[in-house]
């Protein structure tokens, strides 16, 4: 039997050449002791190939007609035979892919991988990269629930931020005036048929590049990069000392990128997507849509930008990204390459790193947004029986006081906590600012009568922090 | 095969005329499949922008004052829009013959905002945005007041003109 096998493989093999043709290319050379550094790219292709595959999977019982998206991934997730681990396996992949992403880049920024001659490997990382997070926002979308659904107004006013041709570029996003028939079907063709078949493509030439430019060697202090001479140099690294790639260097991104599906698999299987948010209904508007993690971070930019610039911002940042990442190799191309002769771009790793995940942290509890849940103050937290202060109190959650302001730990965290403001604030101050707001609180002034106010008062008056 | 072979002044010639037919050839292909992908996509953005009156009840429905959610079909919804067909607006009856239709897409990024009646306020969920009960923007990011749309009173029934999805 074996030696059957054995002959139809060499029959196959000589009429193709396949051996002879991709034999040297898995064998090329590359430099001695890379290490477990450079494993973050396979580990970002291995999601995506898993992402590929539980795709496929989720699209042959995905419906992706606007009406019935949403049946059709209740069933998914709640009957399906493995349907549940699917679109866990499918969410924990994309997230890995962008934690991947990410780390694979930060890697080869340390340690100045993108410098001559590998400009270009870099500049379709910074494509993938891209497709990546478009990938990722159109899949959360696809969920096609109340997020989902939302998400694509969010973006579709996002879109028309852009100048002279913001209107259009909404319109193209909705498929048509409104979300619609229309919608959902163009950002699953995106999503499924567009966006892969790029990444494809991109990730073919981005390989393409690796190959043919070789693996970085590991950076060492006191070696700079010299376009004139690095690529002789290279060349002589690697006939003298390289190892071939296959399996010298390959198995530790084989383990690595196995360990890494073993993690999408157990997190699939015990955690699962995001359980669906009510039915894609725009007419219910107890909604508060959020992106998934990845993107929670920009959601919190997005609240933060300083008020008159936003118009701007929300394009121009994203445009600023782009062209800062793609100046890099351009600008930066030679000298030094280890880390430890460029402090700068630890710095600016960290910089980043901490900025991210600062407006990650924030998006998590976004304190800008208003407390919905809040429940009127107890009885305990209010500490006093008289009857204006208790209808102070009361009118404190009724005017949506509470949506924004806490008190003993309880309501919003858009304004100051209130809870000993009687300590900071004379009721004169108090006043002014409820009747004329400020420019996160609306002005009163329209909507209060005299004895509301003054029960108002009575309440906040009351609130030295003292515990009652 | 000898690579230069016909390589005097007629064959240089007819290399290049075999080169650019190629690439014409191609780019010909190439246009033809374009003009009917490329115009499918963006058909919906030239069609015209579709109106209609759609009716969300009869006027003794509202009370003077007060500020309501009705939802009502979108101009000309595909048949397998299902649940995403329709579109809501908060209505108000200001008077016995005024009425105010405001959209529910917040000016910022278009989430919907939540009318809180006590405090007079429409309040949005993502960023933090806040309006007053006539639209104008109260705190937070948006940098418009609430689109607004037109309603008239028909036979009885109040009617609201479908409109785009505010892009701001």
């Amino acid at each position: 039997m074996r030696s059957v096998l054995k002959r139809v493989w060499l029959w196959f093999d000589d009429r193709t050449g396949l051996s002879k043709a991709l034999g040297p290319i898995m064998r090329h050379p590359v430099p001695p002791k890379s290490g477990w550094m450079y494993v973050f790219g396979t580990a970002t292709l291995f999601a995506f190939l898993v992402q590929v595959a539980t795709g496929i999977a989720l699209a042959t019982a995905y419906n992706s007609s606007t009406g019935e998206a949403y049946k059709s991934l209740e069933w998914i997730s709640h009957q399906a035979t493995l349907g549940h681990l699917l679109r866990g396996m499918h969410y924990f992949g994309a997230s890995a892919m962008i934690l991947f992403v990410g780390i694979h880049m930060i890697r080869v920024f340390l340690t100045g991988s993108y410098k001559f001659p590998r400009e270009v490997n870099w500049l379709s990382g910074v494509v993938l990269l891209a497709l990546t997070l478009l990938m990722g926002f159109t899949g959360q979308l696809l969920r096609w629930d109340q997020g989902g659904v939302w998400s694509t107004i969010v973006a579709a006013e996002q879109a028309g931020r852009t100048p002279f041709i913001g209107h259009w570029l909404a319109r193209f996003i909705l498929g048509g005036q409104t979300v619609g028939g229309a919608t959902l079907s163009r950002f699953f063709a995106f999503h499924v048929f567009f966006i892969p078949g790029l990444i494809f493509l991109v990730v073919g030439f981005h390989l393409y590049l690796v190959i043919q430019n070789g693996i970085s060697e590991p950076p060492k202090a006191g070696r700079p990069v010299d376009p004139k001479t690095y690529r002789a140099w290279y060349q002589d690294l690697i006939q003298r000392r390289g190892v071939p790639f296959w399996p010298e260097a390959a198995w530790r991104d084989a383990l690595f990128g196995a360990g890494v599906i073993a993690g999408i698999f157990v997190l699939g299987w015990f955690l699962g997507a995001p359980e669906l948010k009510g039915p894609p209904d725009l007419t219910i508007l107890k909604a508060s849509p959020r992106p998934d993690w990845y993107l929670l971070w920009y959601f919190a930019i997005m609240a933060q930008l300083p008020h008159g610039s936003e118009a701007y911002l929300i394009l121009l940042l994203p445009l600023l990204a782009a062209v800062v990442l793609i100046l890099v190799p351009l600008v930066a191309n030679r000298g030094e390459r280890s880390p430890s002769r460029r402090p700068w771009s630890i710095a600016i790793v960290i910089m980043i790193v901490l900025s991210v995940g600062t407006f990650w942290v924030a998006g998590k509890h976004s304190p800008w947004s208003p407390d919905f849940d809040a429940t009127p103050l107890h009885a305990q937290i209010i500490g006093s029986s008289n009857s204006e202060v208790v209808q102070g109190a009361k009118l404190f959650h009724e005017k949506a006081c509470e949506y924004c302001h806490t008190i003993a730990g309880q309501g919003g965290q858009r304004g100051p906590d209130l809870t000993d403001v009687a300590t900071r604030l004379t009721p004169e101050q108090m006043t002014i600012r409820i009747l004329n707001g400020a420019k996160n609180m609306p002005a009163y002034a329209g909507s209060l009568q005299a004895n509301e106010l003054n029960a108002i008062l009575a309440f906040l008056k009351t609130r030295d922090g003292m515990s009652r | 095969m000898n690579p230069n072979h016909g390589e005097d002044a007629s064959g240089a010639g007819r290399r290049k005329f075999f080169a650019r037919l190629s690439i014409g050839a191609g780019a010909f292909g190439a246009l033809l499949v374009a003009f009917p992908v490329a115009g499918f996509l963006i058909a919906p953005l030239l069609r015209g922008i579709k109106e209609r009156w759609r009716p969300v009840g009869p006027v003794s429905n509202f009370k003077v004052a007060e500020t309501v959610e009705v939802s009502y079909e979108d101009a000309s919804p595909l048949p397998w829009a299902g649940v995403t067909g329709k579109t809501a607006a908060w209505l108000r009856r200001d008077s016995d013959t005024q009425f105010t239709a405001f959209s529910v897409n917040c000016t910022h990024l278009g989430c919907p905002v939540r009318w809180i009646s006590d405090a007079n306020l429409f309040m949005c969920p993502c960023h933090g945005g806040v309006y007053y009960s006539n639209g104008n923007v109260a705190a937070g990011p948006p940098p418009h007041p609430l689109t607004q749309y037109s309603v008239r009173v028909r036979n009885g029934n109040v009617e609201i003109l479908t409109g785009p999805t505010p892009i701001t």
